[in-house]
């Protein structure tokens, strides 16, 4: 079974010319981010990926966790071989990449996590999962909670040696996060005895690290109910003594993990808290402001997840090509008494590859563009300027995670289709991407939640500001695109300048719309956010090869090059050429969604 | 003691190698290259030695085109303390940079020089061979396991050969060439790789050296292996006899 390799050669021309790692590199506190470095790292972090984590791909999915009573102690197990790599991977610095220096961080920008960790996805979603659990654990310790607890608990989850997890889900609460229920009583000595049930926690227990950190949603017991009432606990698997030594096992268990459609060697926990007598807790930030600590993390766990779906259709493409080029079946179109050819040579399955090829590379390019915008935001010396990028990243964070998610599965499809018969067959393991894929589009939130923040929190509220200076930016784009010549960018510009139009269209019909007309909008939502993001995506693709074609003019020979300009040719082509049919689904679709009674359904 | 490795960069085992269609060598326009990988080897073998207390200073040398850099900051995030780097553009062969290492040598001192055994674009397997000639050392070449004595006097030097295993005791000064399964060379931290970019790379030249590099052999051309032709059923053991004899030659 082929391994996978990280596609570097994309990445590095995305973050220089694309993501403008050079300017990166200038912000204050990310100097270390020169190029050479960068590309040092990407070329490790490509090693690992090939040599540690893809090789335990297939029979991480085979084997998958397990769970054992354990005489009334509960525990998982890692599935083979994952205990050893996740130490190796944390020995090797890697959970640390871009963790504050305080707590022994590198530092790195979001821009240069964002193409390492599209590494570990693609090689091993399942795995990624656990480092990306605890970066998402450490960044709510760091965002909100005390110096004493950022000092018991940071320093040991950078260095990778214990591992955390986010507990919100209830059994009744999974999207609507008002209606949790888990209880935290308040002691004597300032911590609290968390009561209740918590599922679909990830990577919620394993032996791969010494202790887990649990950061937990829970309600106080004169907390008003609803939103406005939940407050976040950090309870670790075994309490932390003062010398920051393990004390006792806390009442923190994992009761079973569940049997799913994907990413088996990822645990996915059922934690039950405090059914011997009670799970010590300590709180975070605040009482009552849970959620609230909660989403100004969300931001960069929705971005992660989105890079799942960048992630799968690298891997998927990778394993499509491969197989492609070697099955040898039929001849060549047009060629009587020809030779038994590669099924690459079928137009049929070039125009899936390129599809696949295509996404691979936008859902890539616009989210590195976002995650550079995101160090923008954070590091800008310039208030208007950090600002500015923010509102592109609160904008486009939703597409990142709701249209790349969605465009993985649609290309892990893809994979499987190239393969033919093979591709259902679960050894060929194209069958593992289309199933592992799934979940990305689900849980942070699935691509409804995804498209009513875009539509609301992110358009209409703001009456569409950030929305129309996009479009702007895309339509001056549009003019420069203009002055390039020759038939393919021609074609790319056509495209390119009605998808922008299709945006506007159905941005101020879901602008206009939103207050009068609310669940028509909502109806036209998830549509939206494909359209944003195939446009988006179109504007990355045609950066691309607008530089693509001054490299060229500039004498350089890289076949790269060309192949970036067809690569951008087909996504105009094939891709946003649907955008008009998008925004006519969100302008004229929604009698269609909402008017049957639901006693006709 | 101090330990020289010199490392070369090559072609990436992952690439599929084209020749160019001149026929006149390999085609490396934009192509993925990385450090030969029994080179790898070769410094994971010495930063063990460092790590194990017997070594003092391990140093990474490479000849080549500038981008070599890359390969000799590649062999210091694996743990080599500082680099040489010798510029040229020239063509280099085997004896060319037998003589650009002795040079290295005489100026460095070291007590221990691990070459790979080969590169995987040439596959020459001479460089070792021929610096262990021109430095008058011992040579102990394809070494699967290398035990360093405790006065460091000397060492005892395992390879593999066809009948088995030979040890060979060498004295110190020596050149000890690498075999892949002398060791599994470890990741590189990330820690590492952002300290490398701050370790010493010194660039000198062959001229500075004093070395002339000049090609002594000429490539007459570079084929693609012959592409294989599909078999044939043979009537009986007597045909088959005369097709070896006859047509392949081989007995």
């Amino acid at each position: 079974m082929s391994e996978y390799i990280a596609p570097l050669k994309d990445m590095q021309f995305v973050l220089k010319e694309l993501a403008g790692i050079e300017e990166v590199a200038q912000l204050p506190g990310y100097e270390e981010a020169s190029v050479d470095v960068v590309d040092a790292v990407l070329e490790e972090a490509a090693k690992f990926a090939n040599g540690v984590l893809s090789p335990l791909n297939w029979s991480g999915d085979q084997n998958g966790a397990k769970w054992s009573a354990n005489d009334g102690k509960p525990a998982v197990t890692a599935a083979p071989g994952f205990k050893e790599a996740y130490k190796l991977f944390a020995e090797s610095g890697w959970t640390a990449l871009a963790a504050e220096a305080e707590w022994g961080g590198q530092g790195l920008p979001k821009v240069v996590s964002a193409a390492v960790n599209e590494m570990w996805k693609s090689a091993n979603h399942a795995f990624s999962l656990c480092p990306m659990l605890s970066g998402g654990a450490a960044e709510a310790i760091t965002l909100s909670a005390s110096q004493a607890i950022k000092e018991k608990y940071l320093p040991k989850l950078t260095s990778g040696e214990w591992t955390g997890t986010m507990n919100l889900t209830e059994p009744q609460a999974g999207s609507d996060l008002a209606a949790i229920r888990s209880r935290a009583e308040p002691q004597a000595d300032g911590t609290y005895k968390i009561f209740g049930q918590k599922i679909f926690i990830t990577w919620g227990d394993h032996d791969a690290a010494d202790n887990i950190i649990h950061l937990v949603l829970a309600r106080t017991p004169d907390a008003p109910p609803g939103v406005k009432g939940i407050s976040l606990f950090v309870v670790p698997k075994f309490l932390v003594n003062e010398d920051g030594s393990l004390g006792e096992r806390n009442d923190a268990w994992c009761v079973s993990i569940e049997h799913k459609l994907g990413i088996h060697a990822s645990p996915t926990a059922v934690m039950a808290f405090g059914d011997n007598g009670g799970a010590i807790g300590e709180l975070v930030g605040e009482e009552n402001r849970g959620l609230e600590y909660m989403f100004i993390m969300m931001n960069a766990a929705r971005f992660a997840v989105g890079q799942e779906g960048v992630a799968v259709c690298e891997r998927a493409y990778q394993r499509a090509r491969d197989y492609a080029k070697d099955r040898i079946q039929g001849t060549e179109l047009g060629v009587r008494g020809g030779p038994k050819v590669p099924i690459i040579n079928q137009p049929d399955v070039r125009r899936l590859l390129m599809t696949m090829r295509a996404y691979a590379e936008a859902t890539r390019a616009l989210s590195y563009v976002v995650a550079a915008a995101h160090d923008a935001a954070a590091h800008h010396p310039d208030a208007d300027v950090r600002k500015k990028n923010q509102a592109f990243v609160d904008l486009f964070v939703p597409v990142v995670k709701g249209w790349s998610t969605e465009i993985g599965i649609l290309v892990a499809s893809d994979g499987v289709q190239v393969h033919g018969g093979m591709g259902f067959i679960e050894e060929t393991g194209a069958a593992q991407h289309l199933r592992d894929s799934r979940i990305s589009a689900i849980y942070e939130g699935t691509t409804a939640i995804q498209a009513n923040d875009l539509i609301g929190r992110k358009t209409a509220r703001e009456g569409g500001v950030t929305l129309k200076a996009v479009i702007e930016e895309m339509r001056a784009f549009d003019a420069e695109l203009a002055k390039a010549s020759g038939e393919h960018f021609a074609a790319i510009r056509r495209r390119f300048a009605a998808g922008v139009e299709a945006v506007a269209t159905a941005g101020q019909w879901i602008i206009d719309n939103y207050g009068p007309n609310i669940k028509a909008a909502h109806a036209g939502s998830v549509p939206f956010l494909m359209l944003l993001g195939t446009v988006a995506g179109g504007w990355q693709m045609a950066r691309a090869a607008l530089i693509a074609q001054a490299k060229i003019d500039a004498g350089d020979a890289d076949p790269f090059y060309q192949d970036k300009i067809i690569t951008a040719r087909f996504y105009a082509d094939h891709i946003l050429s649907k955008a008009d049919g998008l925004a006519s689904s969100i302008v004229d679709g929604a009698v269609g969604v909402l008017a049957l009674a639901e006693d006709r359904f | 003691m101090k330990i020289l490795v010199p490392v070369k960069r090559v072609i990436d085992y992952n690439v599929k190698v084209r020749v160019k269609s001149d026929g006149s060598g390999v085609d490396l326009a934009n192509v993925k290259m990385s450090m030969n990988p029994f080179d790898e080897v070769a410094i994971e073998e010495a930063v063990r030695l460092k790590e194990a207390g017997i070594a003092t200073e391990v140093v990474a040398v490479s000849a080549g085109v500038g981008a070599c850099q890359e390969t000799l900051r590649t062999a210091m995030a694996l743990g080599a303390d500082r680099a040489i780097l010798i510029e040229t553009d020239v063509e280099l062969q085997p004896l060319a940079v037998a003589k650009l290492l002795k040079a290295v040598v005489d100026k460095e001192q070291p007590q221990l020089v691990i070459p790979g055994k080969q590169a995987i674009d040439d596959d020459s397997n001479q460089t070792g061979q021929m610096l262990a000639a021109l430095l008058g050392w011992p040579q102990a070449c394809f070494a699967s396991k290398v035990v360093v004595n405790a006065d460091k006097t000397g060492a005892a030097v395992t390879r593999e050969i066809d009948g088995g295993l030979e040890t060979l005791d060498i004295k110190l000064p020596a050149v000890v060439t690498t075999d892949l399964r002398l060791n599994e060379p470890r990741y590189a931290t990330l820690p590492n790789i952002m300290k490398a970019k701050k370790k010493p790379l010194e660039t000198t030249t062959p001229a500075a050296l004093g070395v002339d590099v000049t090609p002594r052999l000429k490539t007459l051309k570079v084929a693609e292996p012959p592409k294989r032709s599909g078999g044939i059923k043979v009537a009986d053991v007597a045909a088959l006899v005369d097709k070896l004899k006859n047509e392949a030659k081989v007995i």
